[in-house]
């Protein structure tokens, strides 16, 4: 799939982060990340970040990140949703049906 | 699925902060809300979506009853909200605004559906229907009776009066009659009953003055908007010492009299009769959900 226009998801409150995600074609994925505990979990950031968009297969796109202490599961629920109205499509909720 | 039997206290949960979503997993009410209506705005219903099924779906809140509410029966977002709320796998789904037992037959229908692509066992969503205008407190019982995935209704004060044509004021007489009719339609179905909300956060006497009277009518549990009006909730709604041992004495008494062939059984100067007796277990029951000591010598 490819991210069709810009999306912006999420809010600047304690625990959140504001995800930004535009399209970026032919230049693979380039994430931008701002967050006071970067040096700790920036790393876990960007991999929660490449493993949704791998789910929605997006292979070019640009990502901004400003984490205000965002859990994963936080992060993993922004960015689907941030790439939905990027691509412009509804979330597929049976796609985890069979998933524990 | 780890839950509570509890219904004492539902706290709300603003479907689109994560802070307030985390938060809840730590306050003492026995069920938890997570909201997809009032306090998310229509730009930002699909991520709170998003985040209530991930929440609620890999990291539910240990030992509570955990429910969703979705939006309105007739509102655009509701279909989705149903496909994402059941295969979150919430003990329930909280319906607002229900006024016919048709419309829970609809969303019964749609919820069986998704249970069935979602490889969920069929009827393991509940369903609490929110009563909130003069037509679903006329239809009460038909509501409450409409599918056995309804195991609560709960009354909505702020809208019902509104329908109503009331003022709402903190006696809550303008109330009583739904309340009495919320209940009785509870009652004759075997659900649980929940009291309105309490508006006023700032104003914990007057909510006491109001669990004083909805405790006293009957119900089982309150909503709640605010994890300070918690603890007071759960306390009304938890058996005191003195009504435990009151309790206890009135089983005793009973067990006596069946040693003791006693035709009838006198405690304190006064008969011990069926509804004596249903009343002293309804309190050990509630007591020991709420973890209090009810150990005794009667069966």
């Amino acid at each position: 799939m490819e991210i069709k226009e810009t999306s912006m998801v999420g809010t600047l409150e304690l625990g959140d982060v504001e995800i930004t995600l535009w399209p970026n074609p032919g230049k693979g994925i380039e994430i931008e990340l701002e967050s006071d505990v970067k040096l700790q979990f920036g790393g876990a950031i960007e991999r929660a970040v490449r493993e949704e968009l791998a789910r929605f297969s997006i292979e070019n796109a640009c990502v901004r990140l400003v984490d205000k202490g965002a859990l994963d599961c936080v992060i993993r629920a922004r960015m689907a949703c941030a790439i939905c109205r990027g691509v412009g499509v509804p979330y597929d909720w049976a796609k985890e049906d069979g998933e524990k | 699925m780890s839950r509570t039997s509890l219904r004492r206290s539902s706290l709300y949960v603003g479907g689109g902060s994560p802070a307030k979503i985390l938060e809840a997993r730590f306050c003492a009410a026995d069920c938890i809300v997570y909201d997809l209506e009032d306090s998310v705005s229509p730009r930002d219903k699909d991520a709170a979506r998003l985040l209530i099924y991930r929440a609620v779906r890999y990291h539910r809140p240990p030992g509570k009853y955990v429910l969703i509410r979705v939006n309105g029966l007739y509102a655009p977002q509701l279909g989705e909200d149903l496909e994402a709320a059941v295969r979150a796998r919430p003990d329930a789904i909280r319906l607002p605004k229900v006024e016919t037992a048709e419309e829970v037959l609809r969303i019964d229908k749609r919820i069986g559906e998704i249970e069935a692509e979602a490889g969920i066992p069929q009827g393991a969503t509940e369903l609490w229907c929110n009563i909130e205008s003069a037509l679903g407190v006329a239809n009460a019982r038909e509501i409450a009776t409409a599918s056995p995935r309804v195991t609560a209704l709960a009354l909505g004060a702020e809208d019902y009066t509104a329908s109503m044509g009331a003022r709402r004021s903190k006696t809550g007489w303008e109330i009583f009659y739904a309340r009495m009719r919320v209940l009785e339609a509870c009652r004759l179905a075997g659900i649980s009953a929940q009291d309105a909300v309490f508006s006023d956060i700032d104003d914990l006497e007057g909510l006491k003055a109001d669990l004083e009277t909805a405790r006293g009518l009957g119900f089982d549990g309150k909503t709640v908007i605010h994890p300070r009006q918690i603890d007071i909730v759960n306390a009304a709604f938890t058996p005191t010492q003195k009504e435990i041992r009151q309790a206890k004495r009135v089983l005793q008494a009973l067990e006596e009299g069946i040693r003791n062939h006693t035709g009838v059984v006198v405690l304190d100067g006064s008969m011990v009769d069926k509804p004596m007796e249903r009343r002293a277990r309804d309190i050990l029951a509630r007591a020991a959900a709420a973890g209090l000591e009810t150990e005794g010598e009667w069966s």
